[in-house]
């Protein structure tokens, strides 16, 4: 099979990626806003919040890979936020002694992190199994296992939070929170003075979070992207009739990304736990619907079949910046909470808009049915 | 008579593409005009000006002797033009009269008047001669049934300009015979008008008193029907002389006049109720055509052989092994394909790339030991695909949902043809496709023949499939019930067979009309 072809160049085969324009729109969108706080607040791009922010961007990202994995299949996943609660509940019983309950046993990390993970392993293949076997409507079925999850957490320790998870367990709170890994950005003399003092802080600082969050990213990307199962995801969000008799095992598929889905919100467990030290019941409340948020600001259909996890890091992003920024400008809660909403709501609204090529909406949704 | 609507110099772009150039069209009163034209040819666009979906860019629109401005289609609807679309507009839990009163219930102090909304539904549907329950959930009646409610439901809001988008596609002889008394009792009141879109030539001469022809976003030509032959609409539609309508070509095996090699064969089948104790079997370079009405079992045997549907009972062999098939992967493991009726809803991921889809069922020899897809193999395949089956499009990144039927049907094809199967099931392969791509489909369909492959496909269009197949399998109520060679077959003979078991619930009058 030789075929003689003009290879399009890198740009173009980048650009021609569907979904791509949305996130090159919601990208515009990212560094707008980013503009906007560096003014009204000096210390946002300080280095120091900056670190903050890429830190506090990790677990949004991570969970925004989980709920995008699920949305591309068609399906949405609603027990991520109480994964993340089952993962941390469970890993900081399992690493502290003599609490409130026989779980308590004092384990080392590791092991602790391999028996979370295999728990809310579990999670994610119910909810494969229950969607894509039995047809349960995803909506109810992840629901079912989201207070299902919400009362593991609660269960392990006898109805309290944890204690401490204590000095044995530093390097597991180093290894999901404080630890960093530091290296220099080499100083680029031939930029203008003006760029250069924008960009270069000597040395600096890369937090693990935010590292296990590339990790993820770089593997789950690539998975989505260029393998098998990554494909057979997108056939079933798109088609789920024409991928089976495309002689997909839809079943498979869907508790593939389900699983994906359970594992990156145990991760985010972890990084929870880490953060605070002990486990709380109720860690990872609303972040099944966070995950929602990044997600479709990045320009992932609810309706299955279309996005790029690249948008995802863009979403994350937009989420965490609004978040970050706002606290620094002091805006109270509620004025973050409103602003917050009307992004989701306006970045999804301009994705029409732009997708369709017009401002004028009724006859964009009435000329984006023309077939031919 | 008087003119109903007048379009006249009509022009319409979308995106800088030109759809519509100065196009015009009329429409009497008392009369069936058939709006003819190849996909694309800016049919349906044209009826979409008129009746409001789009506005147009230049040009009259006169309805009723007073010349209109861009309307909205609810303005249109004031006006009494209703469109009966392809695809069906009803809300199928709701009742029929609920259905017929849509948007115009009928209330009595705030609360809907039920009683009131039935009477006057049956009293639509009888002035129609349709023997229909209003109270009936739509979700109950059959296709063609919901066809009906829809026109009754167009003529309940006094519509006199009727536009019908092929109603016949889904219907059987049958009803479409049924449909067809309808259409002629309308027209014959002299009320109403009706613009009738259709694929299927051979029904003009029921209905058509007047022919208009589009090609390419131009007005071609109208006139009356009687005044034009069949080759002469056929050579206005495509612009050029199609010689053959069904190319029919012989192999080798069949040219020494004895029997391929039997490849494939089907025993004893049984599924779901819908297919029951079928037996046939399949020649190397042969096409068997599967004839029969709607609803006679033929989809469902087809879906049950590739594996969508658990079977009950009964073998499928290939080259005299017994595949042991329990769903589609197994099949097409075993080299037995399907290209299923409905290409948007079974055949395509419609929000997917072209390379995409074609590369969906391959990815096995796409892949590395990781299961990563080597891009390079996929362009490969694709732009080889693409290219034996001269699929015209401008890349192989465009949507797949947004290709023309033909080109949408030879996309669902080319996912199959890398993959060395040995039997290809088609069911449907022309339903909705223009003349020129029809004969396109019948050529590759022909080179899988020439390949030795078996070929079998299901047809509701009576020419084409005694026209085009060497063998063809009569079905009814689940059942074979007959089965001919290409010379032996005509049309009465299959349709006495399709027909056999509908005696004892149809009797004997309706039989005769539907022959």
């Amino acid at each position: 099979m030789n075929v003689k072809r003009d290879k399009p160049g890198f740009m173009r085969r980048i650009l021609a990626t569907r979904g791509m324009p949305q996130v090159i729109t919601v990208t515009i969108g990212l560094i707008l806003i980013f503009i906007v706080f560096s003014f009204l607040s000096e210390n946002f791009t300080s280095q120091r919040n900056l670190r903050n922010l890429a830190r506090q961007t990790a677990p949004i990202l991570i969970i925004g890979i989980a709920q995008s994995y699920v949305l591309i299949t068609g399906n949405i996943d609603l027990s991520i936020g109480s994964v993340v609660g089952m993962s941390s509940m469970i890993s900081a019983t399992l690493m502290t002694t003599g609490g409130n309950s026989w779980l308590s046993l004092g384990l080392a990390p590791w092991l602790a992190v391999i028996i979370t993970l295999a728990c809310c392993l579990a999670i994610g293949f119910i909810n494969g199994q229950l969607v894509a076997r039995c047809g349960l409507p995803p909506f109810i079925a992840t629901l079912g296992t989201m207070t299902i999850a919400r009362g593991v957490a609660q269960i392990v320790n006898n109805n309290r939070n944890t204690d401490s998870i204590g000095a044995g367990a530093r390097y597991f709170r180093d290894f999901f929170y404080y630890g960093s890994i530091r290296f220099t950005i080499p100083e680029l003399t031939w930029l203008p003075e003006s760029v250069r003092k924008f960009i270069y802080h000597g040395e600096t600082l890369i937090f693990t979070p935010v590292l296990i969050a590339a990790v993820l990213w770089l593997a789950f990307n690539f998975i989505l992207s260029r393998t098998k199962t990554g494909r057979h995801i997108y056939a079933v969000g798109s088609n789920i009739e024409a991928a089976r008799m495309s002689g997909i095992n839809v079943t498979a598929t869907v508790t593939k990304a389900y699983l994906v889905s359970s594992f990156c919100s145990c991760v985010v467990g972890f990084i929870v736990c880490a953060t605070g030290g002990v486990g709380t019941m109720d860690a990872g409340t609303m972040y099944e619907l966070y995950a929602v948020a990044a997600s479709v600001i990045g320009g992932i259909s609810t309706l299955g079949g279309q996005g790029l996890l690249l948008g995802t890091v863009v979403g994350a992003s937009i989420w965490s910046v609004l978040q970050n920024g706002l606290v620094l400008a002091n805006a109270p809660v509620a004025i973050r909470n409103i602003a917050v909403g009307i992004i989701v709501v306006i970045s999804v609204l301009l994705d029409i808009i732009v997708r369709s090529g017009k401002w004028r909406l009724k006859k964009a949704r009435l000329e984006a049915r023309e077939p031919e | 008579m008087d003119c109903l609507a007048e379009c006249a110099h009509i022009d319409k772009s979308f995106y800088g593409v030109k759809v519509l150039t100065d196009v015009s069209f009329s429409l009497r009163a008392g009369e069936v005009v058939a709006l003819l034209g190849e996909n694309g040819a800016g049919k349906s666009t044209l009826m979409k000006i008129l009746s409001g979906v789009y506005t147009r860019d230049a040009g009259t629109v006169t309805i009723m002797g007073s010349p209109v401005g861009n309307m909205t289609p609810k303005e249109a609807e004031k006006r009494g033009i209703a469109m009966i679309h392809q695809e069906l507009n009803l809300c199928s839990h709701l009742t029929v009269a609920d259905n017929i009163f849509l948007g115009r219930e009928i209330t009595r102090k705030g609360m809907l008047a039920r009683d009131e909304m039935s009477r006057q539904a049956a009293m639509i549907l009888d002035s129609l001669h349709i023997d229909m329950d209003p109270d009936m959930p739509v979700a109950d009646l059959s296709v063609s049934k919901q066809q009906l409610v829809e026109i009754a439901k167009a003529l309940s809001m006094k519509a006199r300009i009727l536009i019908m988008d092929e109603p016949t596609s889904a219907l059987t002889a049958k009803e479409i015979d049924d449909l067809f008394v309808i259409i002629r009792k309308l027209r014959d009141e002299g009320n109403c008008g009706i613009v009738y879109i259709s694929h299927r030539l051979d029904e003009l001469q029921h209905i058509a008193d007047r022919v208009t022809v589009m090609r390419d976003g131009h007005f071609i030509r109208s006139a009356p029907f009687k005044d034009l032959s069949m080759g002469d609409i056929i050579s206005l539609m495509v612009g050029r002389e199609i010689k053959e309508k069904y190319p029919r070509v012989e192999c080798a095996v069949n040219k020494e006049g004895k029997e391929g090699r039997k490849i494939f064969e089907v025993k004893n089948l049984s599924a779901g109720g819908r297919v029951k104790n079928v037996s046939f079997s399949l020649n190397e370079g042969e096409i068997v055509g599967i004839a029969g009405l709607m609803g006679a079992g033929r989809t469902e045997l087809t879906r049950a052989i590739f594996g969508v549907d658990a079977r009950d009972s009964g073998e499928i062999c290939l080259d005299g092994k017994t595949l042991s098939i329990k769903k589609p992967a197994d099949a097409i493991k075993a080299g037995v394909v399907l290209i299923p009726e409905d290409r948007k809803k079974h055949g395509l991921c419609v929000r997917l790339s072209v390379r995409e889809n074609i590369a969906l069922p391959n990815l096995e020899t796409l892949c590395n030991a990781l299961s990563v897809v080597n891009r390079e193999k996929e362009d490969d395949l694709v732009e080889l695909t693409i290219k034996n089956l001269s699929v015209r499009l401008s890349g192989p990144e465009i949507n797949a949902g947004s290709l023309s039927g033909g080109n949408q049907q030879k996309i669902v094809l080319g996912k199959w043809l890398a993959r060395n199967s040995r039997v290809v099931i088609f069911d449907e392969p022309t339903r909705g496709i223009d003349v020129a791509a029809k004969v396109e489909i019948y050529n590759l369909m022909n080179d899988l023949k020439k390949q030795g492959i078996g070929v079998l496909f299901v047809s509701s269009e009576m020419p084409e499939i005694i026209g085009f197949a060497d063998r063809i399998i009569v079905m009814c109520d689940g059942r074979i019930t007959g089965e001919f060679s290409a010379s032996e077959a005509t049309q009465n003979k299959i349709l006495e067979k399709a027909t056999q078991f509908e005696i004892k619930t149809l009797g004997r009058g309706r039989l005769e009309e539907a022959i």
